[in-house]
């Protein structure tokens, strides 16, 4: 079981890297997990900011409406998108 | 003609544009928009980065917005990523249209939504090292623009 983490733009900082295979998570992986895993992973900061209003999650290159509904499984990319640049 | 590109190297958007206008002959006018990295505010180098699974699709998804929106004969949006030096083009937007009003808004509308609704993330390298640039209130009133 491997599940791919993508951060983007500040993210990437927090979180101290752009990918990170996951392989130890046992079957589907959710929004709870999520967040209790980004805290021992990496920081309470890190699972802070993805918890933040305007961060968006995609999974395999699909946005989801509702973060919470995270489930993602074997195989699948997680992207965490910070809100984007103006400029 | 819809040619949207993401682009890793430097390129050159007067070249580009000379191809689109000669791929529109029968278009009475052509608009385009360069966007360079500011030579000015300390900036060293600006870096951006994409999220390939979204960036080029949902560039795709603007260029068909702009031609179901206004009346185009065709649409080139290309947009580089990568670090980029002062003075470099960063993006080029270019319409041709039987008539210029449509071919001047659908590269000012496809400029608004590139800059602050297209998956791009920008940090900037200035004397003290790298700053992330945040969205600005300036960025959400130019989108508003066009709903």
């Amino acid at each position: 079981m491997a599940v791919k983490f993508v951060f983007l733009g500040r993210l990437a900082d927090l979180a101290g890297t752009h990918e990170f295979e996951l392989t130890e998570a046992d079957g589907e992986f959710d929004w709870t997990d999520l967040l209790a895993w980004l805290e021992v992973w990496s920081s309470p900061d890190l699972a802070a900011a993805v918890a933040g209003e305007k961060v968006r999650i995609a999974v395999n290159g699909a946005l989801l409406g509702d973060k919470k509904a995270l489930s993602a499984m074997d195989g699948d990319e997680v992207a965490f998108l910070p809100p984007v640049s103006g400029g | 003609m819809r040619d949207v590109r993401l682009l890793a190297a430097a390129f050159d958007p007067g070249a580009e544009v000379d191809g689109f206008t000669a791929a529109h002959p029968e278009a009475g006018g052509v608009a385009a928009f360069v966007g360079k990295v500011r030579p000015t505010d300390g900036c060293e180098a600006l870096e951006l980065s994409h999220y390939e699974p979204l960036t080029l699709s949902g560039m795709e998804a603007l260029a068909d917005e702009a031609l179901a929106r206004f009346d185009l004969m065709g649409i080139l949006l290309a947009h580089r990523f990568g670090v980029l030096s002062p003075g470099e083009p960063i993006v080029l937007a270019a319409a041709a249209a039987r008539h210029r009003r449509s071919a001047i808004e659908a590269v000012d509308f496809a400029m608004d939504h590139l800059k602050s609704d297209a998956w791009f993330w920008k940090r900037e390298k200035r004397a003290d090292g790298w700053h992330w640039i945040e969205p600005r209130p300036q960025d959400h009133a130019d989108l508003a623009r066009w709903k």
